[in-house]
């Protein structure tokens, strides 16, 4: 296995490549383009045999590799913030349709003011589509998590579509070491898209997404439902095989940071949560007995890892990069859920509009938060906070 | 040990390139490497700041350096532009692309005619004397980041034949006359 020094976007591309795909569908977005310009250079070169659609919009974008899908084929497609906004109606016919497209969405802030930097607010607005939803945090998993998306959405008892993100320029743009697989053992590893029962080719007919009675909307959803359910499963098993593989660390739905021994679990998402990690690091020698989970997958929402860590620490502090207005921070609002008030839940809010947080400000919020805790200021069941030190007040 | 630097370049100056370069040869070393670019709205001419850390082992932060060790410079006009005690720490090492030796306070600087050497090779695009692989290889020798046969190495995954000739040629003159 050999490492190089890759570009988040470019890790992305070096795995489609690997993946063999059939059909790659591409419009530009800042900070995503890199990675379907990448493409077009595979193919052009002929490293990559497959079919390069340019299209006019992101919907379109996605209505490509669509058809491709349904006919069969192996797809792949990428976008980002509002290009993501844009496939919004296509998202649900994607998913409704059972297809295993695979697409990274490069983390970025949705405007007003216009503003390319991360935040997961894109990727976390379209959660309850049907899509597996992955979050990478390093370069390396992100063409770790792209391969392994293929395998899960593929399987027979998924059969969703995964969306693989990964935080703009903070990943996207970032260049670090990754142990690059060989291609034959890749394509050892995931072979072919298994054959469709049923073709989309000329001169055969039948209808796809037609009107129906309202009875199979709803079961087409619970079908949904089941297939998401059985992904924790597929994923968890997808991970394991991968790691040993390709060693790896097997991580699953959730790696676990130091939680042991944590009285204190600090849970988050994205390319940050090494920021966080370094932070509990440091708190550890300060004596703050802190853990870390951070969530690989929003969708399938990691319910039993996160009930068994967080019901067995004092508090959680969940940090997010996105809010659902009027409620709270997305991951908060559904670990609440999950843990159903058995344990105090701090939720902070950070980070909106790519606002840089280093190891130094989870230092200063994972301490505030163990302090509040320990001084019995943290007397009801959950708190939402925005962290913005630039703020007097905050 | 995690060590910091900042790159300081004007957009169309491959700052960027050259974090990636020297990223490329410490993992050529078996070391950790992260480069990271800072974008905004940069366009051709604007400074732009990237980052480079080394680890011996991997590095888990992705948040921007705050407090680098060694700044490199690539045009001593950069330095007229910023306001040099608020952007470079004053226990900082520099090195500065100039063909005389700056004075930054305390701090400690280095210099090399990174430009000189890029238009004596004819390393010139679109008007630009193209002064990264110079200020890589300097940056290398200064900061002790790699050896010249790394970062030699490393210009082989950016750069392609005549190309790549002239660079290594620019990295090897720098990496000797950096002082």
């Amino acid at each position: 296995m050999k490492v190089k020094v890759l570009m988040g976007n470019t890790a992305v591309a070096e795995a489609v490549r690997m993946a063999d795909v059939d059909v790659v569908s591409a419009y530009p977005i800042t900070p995503q383009t890199i990675i379907v310009e990448r493409i077009a250079d595979m193919v052009e070169r002929g490293e990559l045999k497959a079919r390069y659609v340019r299209v006019e919009s992101e919907h379109s974008a996605l209505a490509v590799v669509y058809g491709a899908s349904a006919s069969g084929a192996r797809v792949f497609t990428a976008t980002s913030s509002h290009g993501l906004l844009y496939m919004y109606e296509m998202l649900w016919w994607v998913a409704n349709s059972r297809l295993p497209i695979v697409m990274a969405v490069v983390t970025r802030a949705i405007g007003p003011p216009w503003n390319i930097h991360s935040d997961h607010q894109d990727a976390l607005t379209v959660r309850d589509a049907g899509w597996i939803i992955g979050f990478a945090s390093s370069v390396e998993e992100a063409f770790d998590m792209t391969l392994q998306a293929y395998r899960v959405g593929e399987d027979r008892r998924v059969l969703l579509p995964v969306m693989v993100s990964l935080d703009g320029f903070t990943l996207s743009h970032t260049s670090e070491p990754v142990r690059l697989p060989e291609e034959s053992e890749v394509r050892e590893w995931l072979p072919p898209r298994e054959p469709l029962p049923f073709k989309l080719e000329p001169g055969s007919y039948f209808s796809v997404g037609n009107l129906g009675p309202d009875e199979v909307t709803m079961e087409l959803r619970w079908y949904v439902w089941r297939a998401m359910e059985r992904a924790k499963h597929v994923i968890r098993e997808v991970s394991v095989d991968y790691a040993r593989r390709f060693d790896r660390s097997t991580h699953s739905l959730v790696e676990e940071f130091k939680t042991g021994d944590a009285r204190y679990l600090v849970v988050l998402a994205g390319a940050w949560s090494g920021d966080a990690m370094e932070a509990a690091d440091m708190l550890r020698d300060e004596g703050y007995p802190v853990g870390v989970a951070r969530l690989r997958y929003i969708r399938p929402f990691p319910a039993e890892e996160l009930r068994e860590l967080a019901t067995s620490v004092r508090a959680v502090l969940v940090i997010d990069r996105a809010v659902s207005m009027g409620h709270m921070g997305v991951i908060a609002g559904d670990l609440v859920a999950t843990t159903r008030g058995k344990v105090v839940v701090k939720n902070i809010i950070a980070g909106l509009g790519g606002v840089d947080m280093g190891p130094e400000d989870f230092k200063s919020i994972i301490k505030g938060f163990v302090e509040e805790y320990e001084s019995g200021a943290l007397d009801s069941w959950f708190y939402t906070e925005w962290y913005m030190p630039w703020v007097r007040g905050r | 040990m995690l060590r910091e630097l900042l790159i300081l370049s004007r957009g169309g100056q491959g700052g960027v390139t050259a974090s990636r370069i020297l990223a490329s040869a410490a993992a050529l070393e078996g070391r950790w490497a992260q480069a990271i670019p800072e974008f905004g709205a940069e366009r051709r001419g604007a400074i732009v700041r990237s980052y480079l850390r080394l680890s011996d082992k991997r590095i888990l932060r992705h948040s921007s350096v705050r407090r680098p060790e060694g700044v490199v410079v690539f045009s001593s006009r950069i330095l007229e532009l910023i306001d040099v005690d608020k952007v470079i720490p004053v226990d900082s090492t520099v090195l500065v692309n100039s063909s005389v030796r700056p004075r930054l306070g305390g701090r400690v600087v280095y210099s090399v005619d990174a430009t000189g050497i890029a238009l004596k090779l004819g390393l010139v695009i679109a008007g630009w004397p193209v002064v990264n692989t110079a200020m890589a290889s300097a940056a290398a020798r200064v900061f002790n980041i790699a050896s010249l046969d790394s970062i030699v190495g490393a210009l082989g995954e950016y750069f392609r034949g005549k190309l790549l000739e002239v660079n290594v040629e620019a990295a090897k003159i720098a990496w000797g006359e950096v002082a």
